[in-house]
Formats: C-alpha cells, structure tokens, sequence
C-alpha cells in the first residue's frame, strides 16, 4: 500500500532528495566555489526528471487517498515546469557569476520551489495544495531578495514575502469555509457535495476566497500589484524564474482546483474567472504603454498573459483546459526567450534595463534584432508566429463556450497591447542613431536560447511539435 | 444548512456582544468625558521619567535566526511528543514518517551551523 503510494511520487522524493544532499554536501565541502557546476548539475537533474516523468506511462494513478493525483494533466504540466526551469537556471550561471550573485543555495532553493510547484500541479486536496504552494513561495521569496545588498532587491523580496502571506490567508480562509460546507478537504469529495444539490452560499464564499488567492499566485488583476516590482527589483535570471514555471504551476493549479473540486459549479466560477480574465488583459496592454523599464513592461505582459490563459479556463471546458495548456507551453518558451535577451543587455558589464538603450540595436547586432523582433511579434500576437495560435486557442475557446464579449474582449486588448511590443521594434530598427547602445553579452548559451527560442515561434507553426496532442490528453484527463 | 446555521448562531451573538460592547466603551470615552488637557496633565508622571532614547533601535539579525531555531524546534516536539506517547499504536509507516521529518529538520540545522549562522564573536 504505502510502497505503491511512494512509487507514484518517486520523482518529487527524489528531486527533494537531491535537493537536500546538494545542499548539505556545498556546505561541508567548497561552499559557493561549487556553485556553477550546482546550477548546471540541478539543470541537468531537472532535464533527466522532465524526460522521464514524459515516458512514464498514461493513465491516472492516485496516491495517499487521493491527495496526490498523478494523471496526464499532471505530467504535462510538470514536464512544463522542469524543462523552463531547467532553461532559466542554464541562463543563469553567466550573469550571476559575472555579477558575484552566485551563491550555491541558489539552485538548491530552485529545486525546493520545483518540488513545490510538482506537488501543486499534482495537488487532489486542499492541504497537499498548500504544502505545495507554500514550499514553492517560500523558496521564491528567498530567491527575491537574492542580491542581498541592493534596497531594491530585498524590497522585492520582502513585499513579495507580505503580498504572498495575505493571498495565503486569503487561500486557507476559502479552504477552511470549503471544508466547513463540503465537509472534506478531498477534491473528490468536495466534487460530490456540489452534485447532490446545488452550492450552497458558504461553498460559493470559499471557492471565491481561494480564486482570490490563486489569482494573486498568477499575479492576475486586481491581485497584480506585487508583480511589476518584484520584478524589477529581482535579479533578471530570477524574474526570468519567476515569469515562467511558477506561472505553470499556479495555473494548472487553478484550472485542476476549478475542474476537479468545483467542476459541477462551472457556471458559477467561470464569470469570477471571466472578470479576472478581462481585467487582466486590459489592465496589461494599457498599464505597460507607459514603462521604460523592460522588466517591469515585462510583468505588465505577463499580466496580460495570465489574462488570456484565464479567458481558456473561464470557458469551463476541455477545450478550454486545452487551449490554455497550450497559451502556457508558448507563453513560457516566448519568455525563456525573451529574457535571454534581457540577460544580454549590458553596456561595460552592467545590465542596463532602459529601452531607450535598444536605439538602432539591429544596426549592431543584427541577428539578436531579429531574434528579438520575431519574440516581440510573437508575444503581441502578429498572425505568423506562435504566439497567434496559442491566443487563437484560448478565444475560440471563450467563443464556443458562449462567451463571445469575452472574445471581442481579448481581441481588442490585444491590439492595444501590440503598442509597446512593436514600439520595441520601432527603436530596433528605426529609433535615433545618437544614443551610445548596449554592448558585450557575448554569452553562448544566451545567443542559444534566444536563437532557439525564436526559431520555435516560426518553425512550431505547422504542428507545435506535438504540444497540441499532448494537451489535448492532458485535458481530457483533467475534465470528466 | 439552516440547521447549521443555526448551530452557530451562539458565535454571532457573541460576535455582537463584542463589538457592541467596544464601540460602546470607546464612543462613551469620547462623548461622557471631560477632556482638559495642560502642559502637567501630559507630561510623564512624576515617579517616572523622560525616554533615555528613540525605542527604535537596530539589534543583531541573529537575535532572529535563534528566535527562527527555537520555532522550529519548538514545534518539533510538539509533533514528536504525542507521536511518542502513542509509540506503541505507531505503525512502521508512522515511524519513518517521523524519522524522515526528523533528518529534514536535521538538514536544516547542520546547514545552519556550518554556515557559521550561530557563532557571536
């Protein structure tokens, strides 16, 4: 029984395991001299447990009476995670040696937060839930205030500490009015309550209490107001971080706690979700029109992001899930991109986060331009690049569900939001010549991701590399 | 769901009480008494005496870290001692659960240590 039970979550032991040895072999052994081949031996870790968790077997297998659900859902979304993690801590090691930011609990609490993130994607109860949610927050507030010398980086990580406590309290409120009226903290059970009758009032109290908290993990409006700081204030590897496989897991999360728990009350979430959904993107497109800084234009897209993968979960529907696993898979490889470039913004070894500094850059450097323009086209959504079929996805969705206004919706704030996209282009290629440009960043592993990155957006175009079929199942096995 | 309600009908009352009874007493402060305020009223009384300093001082972050350890520790026993008391109904299962918690913890606390987190020079 308890051998079967650990059979299933063998790769969250092991990944905790690992995280424990490394940790307690750096500190007896060379302490931050080891730290480079740590990031790239927890990269390699993460490679290793994304293939595998990949070729394991389909179908659903539960653990510890239904806590822990293991299903095609589960490992999509794990899969997901590891690999942009692995990507980002790859990303990481140049900038962060160069700037003595490299210390070996750095890839350690990367892989705790991974653990956590594993644990809350394969979540069947509200308490392995917030076991998993909080071991991710914790490591990331940690991770925040990385650079620990510089005011902005520990205000970062001290409001992201504060804002994260109040959406856990926010959360653990919604769960414990939840308990109260289904009677069981199982996603199972709480399923059963709200089929026998309809929802009661409490219930209802409690799913908005936790789509509260949640929405402040998917930093989505009006719960948003600690992102465009923290990432500023973040070192830029770990706001790279902190835009991909933590968004993974808390919107898998969201659509597992929506469909598993509540999926017999999809009329009475999918409008909360819908608001959360439209404001998101609206406040997204307009708020970053005014941002010089790229990181912090950087958290107003991902708001707008997280706006359009809601609009997939606000429909309620397999195809739905589907269409939002799928807007992740592409938010997420458009952002390792993206940040790869960002990482390569330096000017006499300082990173420079200005877009004015990005005057006539394709005159200097042409290919990254490039790279970059096809990135920008693609997260603003131009038809030829990736990013358009994954918000191609997600509003088809929203328009076979009925939801046609949120459509229209989506539509429109992405038009607004191409603005500061192809602005970024605009200076690119035809901004001012008078500005003395960026220059260095000749990292190889940078120029990779990028390159790759952009070529994904162009060349993923005819099938997605298998992303859809692999959704497809993952959300078939998620809604029943 | 009204006979549930109903249940917790006594912690409303007392919820009303409360406030009640607050709002009551500071609102009375405000309204029934007399405020005349001079120079004496206000200073400190006389057998105590002026602040030496500003109360906002800085102190040592290791202050935290052993207030942090003795949390920690601190709820470790509160989980091992009725997992002790009720030794003998534990199961195997229960007994490496706790043998895990304990290594996790110990983890910790050798990292903390070695880390040099707990030497005052």
């Amino acid at each position: 029984m308890i051998s079967a039970d650990l059979t299933i979550i063998l790769p969250e032991t092991l990944l905790a395991g690992f995280a424990l040895l490394a940790l307690l072999w750096a500190v007896y052994s060379s302490k931050d001299k080891a730290a480079s081949a740590m990031v790239w031996l927890t990269s390699a870790v993460f490679v290793a447990l994304a293939g595998w968790i990949a070729s394991t077997g389909g179908g659903t297998q539960v653990a510890f009476g239904g806590m822990f659900v293991d299903d095609g859902f589960a490992r999509f979304a794990k899969v997901a995670i590891l690999l942009s993690a692995a990507v980002v801590l790859a990303m990481s090691e140049g900038y962060m040696s160069a700037r003595g930011l490299l210390r070996f609990e750095y890839p350690v609490l990367v892989a705790l937060s991974a653990v956590g993130m594993m644990m809350m994607v394969s979540a069947g109860d509200l308490m392995a839930l917030y076991m998993g949610l909080e071991l991710q927050s914790l490591a990331l507030y940690v991770v925040a205030s990385l650079r620990r010398d510089s005011v902005k980086s520990t205000e970062a990580g001290l409001k992201y500490f504060v804002l994260g406590a109040l959406s856990s309290g926010l959360l653990l409120y919604g769960a414990s009015l939840v308990y109260g009226y289904a009677g069981t903290t199982l996603f199972s059970g709480i399923i059963q309550t709200a089929q026998s009758g309809h929802v009661s009032i409490g219930l209802l109290f409690g799913i908005v209490f936790l789509i509260s908290g949640l929405a402040f993990k998917v930093s989505a409006v009006p719960f948003h107001m600690w992102t465009p700081d923290v990432y500023e204030g973040s070192p830029t590897p770990v706001t790279a971080f902190f835009a991909t496989a933590p968004k993974v897991a808390a919107m898998a999360l969201f659509a597992r706690v929506l469909h598993d728990a509540f999926g017999a009350a999809i009329s009475d979430w999918s409008q909360i979700v819908a608001l959360l959904s439209v404001l998101s993107m609206f406040l997204g497109a307009v708020a970053a029109i005014g941002q010089s800084n790229i990181k912090r234009l950087m958290a107003f897209s991902s708001i707008a992001h997280m706006g359009y993968a809601l609009m997939g979960l606000a429909a309620g529907t397999v195809f739905g899930v589907q269409a939002m696993l799928i807007y992740m898979a592409i938010y997420v490889t458009m952002n390792v991109g993206t940040f790869a470039f960002i990482l390569m913004m330096e000017k006499d070894g300082q990173p420079v986060a200005d877009i004015s500094a990005l005057h006539m850059y394709a005159k200097r450097e042409p290919g990254r331009a490039l790279a970059m323009l096809i990135l920008l086209f693609s997260l603003s959504g131009v038809p030829p690049m990736l990013g358009f079929f994954g918000k191609f996805y997600v509003l088809r969705a929203a328009y076979d569900a009925g939801l046609a206004w949120l459509a229209v919706a989506g539509v429109v704030a992405s038009v607004i939001g191409a603005f500061y996209y192809l602005r970024i282009v605009y200076f690119m290629y035809f901004g001012d010549d008078n500005t003395d440009g960026l220059d260095g960043g000749k990292s190889p592993v940078l120029w990779g991701v990028l390159a790759l990155s952009a070529a994904i957006m162009v060349l993923g175009i005819g099938n997605m590399f298998g992303v859809e079929a692999a959704a497809a199942l993952a959300a078939a096995s998620l809604v029943n | 769901m009204d006979e549930m309600l109903r249940e917790y009908l006594p912690i409303l009352v007392f919820l009303a009480v409360a406030i009640g009874l607050g709002v009551v007493l500071i609102l009375a402060a405000i309204i029934v008494a007399v405020r005349n305020p001079d120079p004496e009223k206000v200073s400190a009384y006389e057998c105590g005496f002026n602040a030496f300093d500003d109360a906002r001082m800085k102190f040592d972050v290791r202050f935290y870290l052993v207030s942090i350890l003795f949390i920690i520790f601190d709820l470790e026993i509160a989980f091992l001692f009725p997992w002790a008391v009720a030794f003998k109904d534990v199961s195997m299962v229960g007994f490496w659960s706790m043998m895990v918690f304990l290594a996790v913890l110990t983890a910790g606390f050798a990292y903390e240590w070695k880390k040099g987190a707990l030497e005052w020079q």
